[in-house]
């Protein structure tokens, strides 16, 4: 469905050094560096996925979206989306998806919400029907029918999110790209953001494209991750693989009876330790999590135990380090 | 089509939300508009020789001037265009299926028109008022009134494809300031409104007749007092549309140019 083939993208960046000769010198001679946005870029993806596009900031994920959305131009390489070139045939492509920039706003500023939906309406030029069964469906599920009415301005940042995930959908477009959706939004709102996109993505077969920092949405929405960095694709795989690769450990927290006797395990480290609570973490590679917690229990009155896997973000901090970006 | 008549109504009706705004403009109209006939008033009490326009006429084109300022002046401008640009919410606009340079048209055209209908009726009633010689009267002939309103609305048309070109020179330069004010001060003197055309001398009328500038403002007013014949305004008119097409042309070539050079930065 969407096919990216060597993806190329260099940005040039003026450059001077603090100063005032300096800033005298690049009036006459300028210096430009060159920035490598993109380095052959190449992914697939199939009808119906949701592929989260992860990276540290500056790593090419939003100038990869813009590419396949049709507003930059790359440099070389190819891009085939349901048969359409983005920056080829910008106009009819842009009608098969919808995009969300968590930072910047579709809507106007200073009229009613629903007002902003009509004139998409009209751009799109969505029959008046499909458009109000979209607008019911994504009112409902989004919860935004009661705040329709409301200028733009006077909405809080979730309501707006909401509202723009809303605007992004109501041409019925068959992929949707998501830059940062869930940005400064609270829990609820995330959640709220979170289930829509699992819905309409299992409803209406909608493929989704998703960059986020946020590394609860990944492991909410995202079967495939493609991780980026200083513009080239580090890694393009399942999120249970990203783990097992990386969570090669896992933390064993137990509370017993006071006890202060020696706790030395093959394969542990400790982790934290006090009268009655220590934790341990566990090399998966070396021993079992049920060894060692059978040879803890020979040695003291367990009273409560918990195993946890590492949270995907530190598995994420393992990973950017691994490729030293 | 029907996408770019919503977002021109959109537009309309947010303009017209600006009263205030209209109340000041008018009133400041009327300042300039009464400082200019003064100052005229002095130059033909001065002069015993017969001038190119009469000052019965020039008073017609002041006020005239006055009321469509919106229509005419090229350092109007659309706030949230030039935000989109350097801001970088372009972005959205290009993830629309429509025509950039229709849809930004539409836009200005909108923003214009709205600007000067809340202006245009006060200033030209309450000028009609005004005791003789400084008031505002009909125009000597009905064929000379359509004639005017043709040439108006045409020279919207141009003054709005004109502006474009200052919109799309901030894909390069980032700054309105800069084209602006070149636009600004160059098409002010070219459009006749700092020294009336017919007052000028012959050497500069010719120049000021080459540019697109006069064709918006200096030939519908003249036309409506009379100063400009028939034929002269239905060959004017030929020019008009010549330069609409030249500059509609040159500014969507112009434009896809830039936008495939643009560059959005961060997030």
């Amino acid at each position: 469905m969407i096919q990216v083939k060597s993806l190329n993208k260099t940005f040039k960046v003026a450059k001077r050094n603090a100063g005032i000769g300096s800033a005298v010198k690049s009036l006459f001679k300028p210096q430009y560096s060159t920035i490598h946005a993109l380095e052959d870029i190449s992914f697939n993806i199939d009808e119906g996925e949701i592929v989260g596009y992860i990276g540290p900031n500056g790593a090419g994920k939003s100038t990869t979206i813009k590419v396949i959305s049709g507003i930059l131009v790359p440099d070389s390489g190819k891009c085939d989306i349901l048969g359409l070139t983005p920056w080829k045939n910008r106009i009819d492509h842009v009608k098969n998806i919808g995009v969300v920039f968590g930072q910047r706003s579709q809507l106007w500023w200073d009229v009613p919400v629903i007002d902003s939906f009509n004139l998409l309406k009209d751009i799109y030029k969505i029959p008046t029907k499909d458009f109000n069964d979209n607008l019911d469906l994504l009112t409902s599920s989004l919860n935004i029918s009661s705040i329709l009415t409301t200028p733009v301005r006077q909405l809080s940042l979730g309501q707006r999110m909401r509202c723009e995930i809303a605007a992004s959908l109501l041409h019925n477009p068959k992929i949707l790209f998501l830059d940062e959706p869930t940005i400064g939004l609270d829990a609820v709102s995330k959640i709220a953001v979170r289930n829509f996109i699992k819905t309409i993505n299992k409803e209406k077969n909608v493929t989704v494209i998703l960059t986020t920092h946020d590394m609860s949405d990944i492991e909410a929405l995202a079967e495939r991750i493609i991780l980026i960095g200083k513009g080239r694709i580090l890694l393009d795989g399942s999120l249970t693989e990203l783990k097992n690769k990386f969570a090669t450990h896992k933390t064993l927290t137990v509370d017993f009876k006071e006890n202060s006797s020696d706790i030395n395990i093959e394969g542990t480290s400790i982790l934290s330790r006090s009268k009655e609570r220590i934790a341990l973490s566990v090399d998966l590679n070396k021993v079992k999590v049920s060894e060692v917690i059978s040879t803890l229990s020979n040695k003291i009155d367990i009273i409560d135990l918990s195993v946890d896997s590492r949270p995907i973000e530190e598995v994420i901090i393992d990973l950017y380090k691994e490729y030293q970006i | 089509m029907r996408a770019y008549y919503s977002l021109f109504k959109m537009r309309l009706l947010k303009g017209l939300q600006y009263k205030t705004a209209a109340l000041a403009g008018v009133s400041t109209q009327f300042f300039w508009g009464f400082m200019y006939i003064m100052i005229y008033q002095a130059f033909y009490r001065s002069t015993s020789s017969p001038q190119p326009i009469s000052l019965r006429q020039l008073i017609q084109v002041l006020w005239l001037q006055q009321s469509f300022l919106v229509f005419i002046m090229l350092w109007f401008r659309d706030r949230e265009l030039i935000d989109h640009i350097t801001s970088g919410s372009i972005s959205y606009e290009l993830c629309r299926p429509t025509d950039i340079y229709s849809f930004w048209y539409a836009k200005i055209l909108a923003q214009r028109l709205s600007g000067a209908m809340l202006r245009c009726l006060p200033i030209l009633l309450i000028a009609f008022l005004l005791p003789y010689p400084y008031n505002f009267s009909f125009p000597p002939s009905i064929s000379s009134f359509v004639l005017f309103f043709i040439a108006l609305t045409l020279g919207l048309v141009l003054i709005v494809a004109i502006s474009m070109l200052i919109y799309i020179s901030m894909f390069y330069t980032m700054s309105p300031t800069g084209s602006l004010l070149m636009f600004s001060v160059l098409g002010e003197f070219l459009s006749g409104l700092l020294i009336p055309v017919p007052l000028m001398p012959d050497f500069l009328r010719k120049i000021v007749y080459v540019f697109p500038f006069r064709y918006a403002s200096d030939l519908p007013f003249r036309i409506y007092v009379g100063n400009i014949g028939f034929k002269e305004a239905i060959i004017s008119i030929g020019v008009q549309i010549l330069w609409i097409s030249i500059l509609i042309i040159g500014g969507k070539l112009w434009m896809n140019k830039a936008l495939k050079r643009i560059i959005v930065q961060g997030g």
